[in-house]
C-alpha cells in the first residue's frame, strides 16, 4: 500500500518537474527578448504578475482569462487521449459562440433560469458537430485530423462573418442599421458576475463561467478515469491495435472523442459570449483561444487538473500582457514565452538527457 | 473574355508561387520522414526577414536569400527537436508556428515601433523581370507574361529540380530510403540524421522563398497574419499531390485557381454569391481532396516518427 503510494507520488513528480522546468525556462528566453526592447526583465515580469494577482480585481481579470483556456485545455487534452491532435479547438469554440448567439435570440422568451443552460448547452453542440466532421473523416476514411481541423478553422470563421452580417445582424432581427456585430444577448442571458456574488472582486467583469469550467475540468476527470467510456478513449489513444483486438471500437470511439472535445471548445465560446462579449463580431481572424488551448493542454500533461493550473498561468500570461505593453515592453514577448514553453516540453527528451550529457561532458574531461 | 481568362490564369500562377516553394520544401521533408507542420511559421519567418532585409540593404535578392536562410534556421528547430530530440513532431511543429507569429511581431515592433504591418518597399520583386520581358510582345498570351514576377519561374524551376533531384540522383535515392525504412537505409551506410537534417534544411529555405515571394513578390510589405494559412494548404497540397513534386505542382496550382475565382467573382458575374463562401473554396476544396479525389493516398512509410539509432 505504502509502495504504490510511493509510486503514485513518483509518477506526479515527474509529472511535473519537466512542465516546471519548461516554464522556467521559457522565462529566461523571454527575459533576453525584454533586454533587447532596452526594458529590465524584473520590471517586466513585476508589471506581468503584479498586473494580473496585484489586486483582487485584477485577478478577477486573470480568472476571466483563465476560463476558456480551461475548456480549451481540457478539450484538447480529451482529444489527445484518444490520441487524436484536435487544432480546430479554435473552430469549434467560433462554432461554439456563434450557436450561442443564435439560440438566445431564437429562446429569447424563456425564463432567465432556463435560457442560460439551454444557450450553453447549444454552444457545446455547435462546437461537437463541427468537431464531428473530422472525427468522422479519421474514422472512416483515415484522414489526419489535422489538417482537416485547421482547414475547419477557417471556414468557422467565414461561416460565423457570413451569418452575423446577414441573418444574425440586429439590421435583420431589429431592424436597425447594418452593424458589424450580431444582435445583443438579453439581460437574462448573461452569466452572473463574480463581483454580484462576492464585491472583493470589484470592478472585474470576471462571471461565474469559471465555477463551469472548474465542474468540467472534474467531471472529464471522472469520466476519463473512472467510466468505461473513458478507458476506452484512453485504450485507443495509447494504442489502437491493441484496444480493436479487444473488442473496443476505435472508429466509434476517435468520433466521439473529437464530439466531447469539440463541446469543450464549444463551451469556451458560449461562456465567453454570454459572459463577457454578449455578441459575436465579424472578424479578420480566429481569436486564439483554441491556439492557446494546445499549449494548456500540453503543459497540463493532458491531465484535467493540470490543465486547471497551466491554464491559470496562461490566464495570468495573457491578462499581464497588456500590463506590460502599458509599461512599454512588446507584449508578443509573452507569446514568445508561450511557443518556447512548448517547444522545450516537445523537446522534453532533450531536457531529460541534459544532466546525462553533462555528466558524460564530465567524464570525459576527467579523462583528459 | 481572352483578357480575363489570361488575368484569371496569371493570377492563378501568382496565388500558386508561395504554396509550390512550400510543398516542395514538405514534399523534401516528408519523403526523408520527417513531418513538418511547421511550414506556415517558417513561411512567415521568411515574409518577414525578406522585408526587414530591404530596410538595411536596397537589394531584393539578398533579401530573398536571407529570407531563405532565416528560414533554414527556424526549420532546425524543428530539426534538432523531430531527429535528436525525438519529439512529436505535429506538436514542435505546432510550437514553432506560434512562435514564429509572436516573434516576427516581436521584431515588427522592435524595428518599425508600431504593430500590424511594416513600411511599404519600394525595388521589390512584383515586375515580371527584364530578361523574360521580350516575351510579353507575343501575341494574345503576352499579357499573361506582364501579370507574372520572378517568383513564378523560380517556383516552376524548383518542381523541375526537385523531381530530378529525388527521383533521378543518388542523393533522392537516398532520401527515399530514409523516409521509407530508416533502419535498412542505416545498414548500408547512409546516414539517417544527415540526410533528415539536410531535407528539413531544403524545406526551410524552401519556405523561406515562399514567405519572401508572399511579402517581396506582392504586397511589398510585412503584415501580421500574412500568411493566412498557406502553410497548412501547401501541406495539404502535398498529400493531394501524393508527395510528387510534379502532383503537388498541379494541386497548388488547383488551389491558386479557387483563390483566383474568389478574387475575380465580380467580374465574373459571382457577386450574388456571399463573399464568405467564395473565400471558403479553397480550405472545403482542402477537405474534400484529402477525403475523395486522393483515394488511399501513400505516405512515406517512416514519416512522423523518430529514428532511433540503437533500438532494435
Amino acid at each position: 500500500m505504502a509502495r504504490t503510494q510511493e509510486n503514485k507520488m513518483k509518477i506526479l513528480v515527474d509529472n511535473i518537474k519537466f512542465p516546471l522546468l519548461s516554464i522556467f525556462l521559457a522565462f529566461i528566453v523571454g527575459s533576453v527578448f525584454i533586454l533587447m526592447t532596452g526594458n529590465s526583465p524584473l520590471n517586466a515580469y513585476g508589471a506581468l504578475f503584479g498586473g494580473s494577482l496585484g489586486s483582487m480585481s485584477r485577478f478577477g481579470e486573470t480568472l476571466l482569462k483563465t476560463t476558456p483556456l480551461i475548456f480549451t485545455g481540457l478539450s484538447v487534452a480529451f482529444a489527445f487521449r484518444c490520441g487524436l491532435f484536435n487544432i480546430g479547438a479554435e473552430g469549434q469554440f467560433v462554432m461554439g459562440s456563434l450557436f450561442t448567439v443564435a439560440s438566445a435570440y431564437i429562446f429569447r422568451d424563456l425564463p432567465g433560469f432556463l435560457l442560460i443552460p439551454v444557450i450553453l448547452a447549444c454552444g457545446a453542440i455547435g462546437g461537437g458537430i463541427w468537431a464531428a466532421i473530422p472525427g468522422f473523416l479519421k474514422a472512416k476514411f483515415g484522414i489526419h485530423e489535422v489538417i482537416v481541423t485547421i482547414m475547419l478553422n477557417y471556414v468557422s470563421l467565414f461561416l460565423s462573418n457570413f451569418f452575423v452580417r446577414t441573418s444574425l445582424n440586429p439590421s435583420n432581427l431589429q431592424g436597425t442599421e447594418v452593424k458589424a456585430y450580431s444582435v445583443m444577448l438579453l439581460e437574462k442571458a448573461r452569466l452572473p458576475l463574480l463581483s454580484d456574488i462576492a464585491p472583493v472582486f470589484g470592478s472585474s467583469s470576471a462571471h461565474v463561467g469559471i465555477f463551469i469550467a472548474i465542474f468540467c475540468a472534474i467531471l472529464v476527470w471522472f469520466v476519463l478515469f473512472k467510466t468505461t467510456f473513458g478507458y476506452e478513449i484512453r485504450s485507443v489513444g495509447n494504442n489502437p491495435y491493441g484496444a480493436e483486438y479487444g473488442g473496443i471500437s476505435v472508429a466509434k470511439n476517435i468520433i466521439s472523442a473529437m464530439v466531447v472535445s469539440g463541446m469543450l471548445a464549444g463551451l469556451a465560446g458560449a461562456t465567453v459570449v454570454s459572459g463577457l462579449t454578449f455578441k459575436v463580431d465579424q472578424a479578420s481572424a480566429t481569436p486564439q483561444y483554441g491556439f492557446t488551448g494546445i499549449a494548456v493542454a500540453l503543459v497540463g500533461k493532458n491531465h484535467p487538473l493540470g490543465v486547471l493550473a497551466s491554464a491559470l498561468l496562461f490566464g495570468i500570461l495573457s491578462n499581464g500582457a497588456r500590463k506590460m505593453q502599458i509599461a512599454g515592453i512588446p507584449q508578443e514577448v509573452v507569446g514568445i514565452i508561450q511557443g518556447v514553453i512548448i517547444i522545450f516540453i516537445a523537446g522534453e527528451v532533450i531536457l531529460r538527457y541534459l544532466p546525462e550529457f553533462f555528466k558524460k561532458l564530465k567524464t570525459k574531461k576527467e579523462v583528459a | 473574355m481572352v483578357a480575363l481568362i489570361i488575368a484569371i490564369i496569371a493570377s492563378t500562377l501568382r496565388l500558386a508561387t508561395p504554396l509550390i516553394f512550400a510543398s516542395i520544401g514538405g514534399v523534401f521533408t516528408e519523403r526523408s520522414g520527417v513531418v513538418n507542420l511547421a511550414l506556415e511559421g517558417i513561411m512567415i519567418m521568411g515574409a518577414f526577414a525578406g522585408i526587414l532585409s530591404m530596410k538595411f540593404v536596397d537589394n531584393p535578392w539578398i533579401a530573398v536569400l536571407f529570407a531563405m536562410f532565416v528560414g533554414v534556421l527556424t526549420s532546425l528547430i524543428l530539426g534538432v527537436l523531430a531527429i535528436h530530440g525525438k519529439a512529436d513532431q505535429v506538436i514542435a511543429g505546432t510550437a514553432i508556428n506560434m512562435l514564429a507569429a509572436s516573434l516576427s511581431a516581436y521584431l515588427l515592433e522592435m524595428f518599425w515601433h508600431r504593430s500590424g504591418q511594416t513600411d511599404p518597399m519600394r525595388n521589390t520583386l512584383t515586375q515580371n523581370p527584364d530578361i523574360f520581358k521580350p516575351l510579353e510582345q507575343i501575341p494574345v498570351i503576352g499579357d499573361l507574361f506582364r501579370g507574372l514576377n520572378p517568383f513564378v519561374y523560380l517556383a516552376l524551376l524548383t518542381v523541375a529540380v526537385a523531381y530530378y533531384v529525388i527521383f533521378k540522383t543518388p542523393f533522392g535515392l537516398r532520401i527515399r530510403a530514409v523516409g521509407e525504412h530508416p533502419r535498412a537505409a542505416d545498414t548500408v551506410g547512409i546516414n539517417v540524421y544527415k540526410i533528415r537534417y539536410i531535407c528539413v534544411s531544403i524545406s526551410g529555405a524552401l519556405a523561406g522563398l515562399a514567405g519572401a515571394s508572399m511579402s517581396l513578390g506582392t504586397i511589398s510589405l510585412f503584415r501580421e497574419g500574412m500568411t493566412s494559412g498557406k502553410g497548412f494548404i501547401a501541406i495539404a497540397a502535398m498529400i493531394f499531390g501524393k508527395w510528387h513534386p510534379v502532383g503537388a505542382l498541379l494541386a497548388c496550382l488547383f488551389f491558386g485557381f479557387c483563390e483566383s475565382i474568389n478574387i475575380n467573382a465580380a467580374t465574373l458575374g459571382l457577386s450574388s454569391v456571399p463573399q464568405e463562401f467564395l473565400a471558403m473554396i479553397p480550405y472545403i476544396a482542402t477537405i474534400l481532396a484529402l477525403a475523395g479525389v486522393v483515394g488511399k493516398a501513400v505516405a512515406p512509410k517512416a514519416s512522423g516518427q523518430p529514428y532511433e539509432k540503437d533500438r532494435r
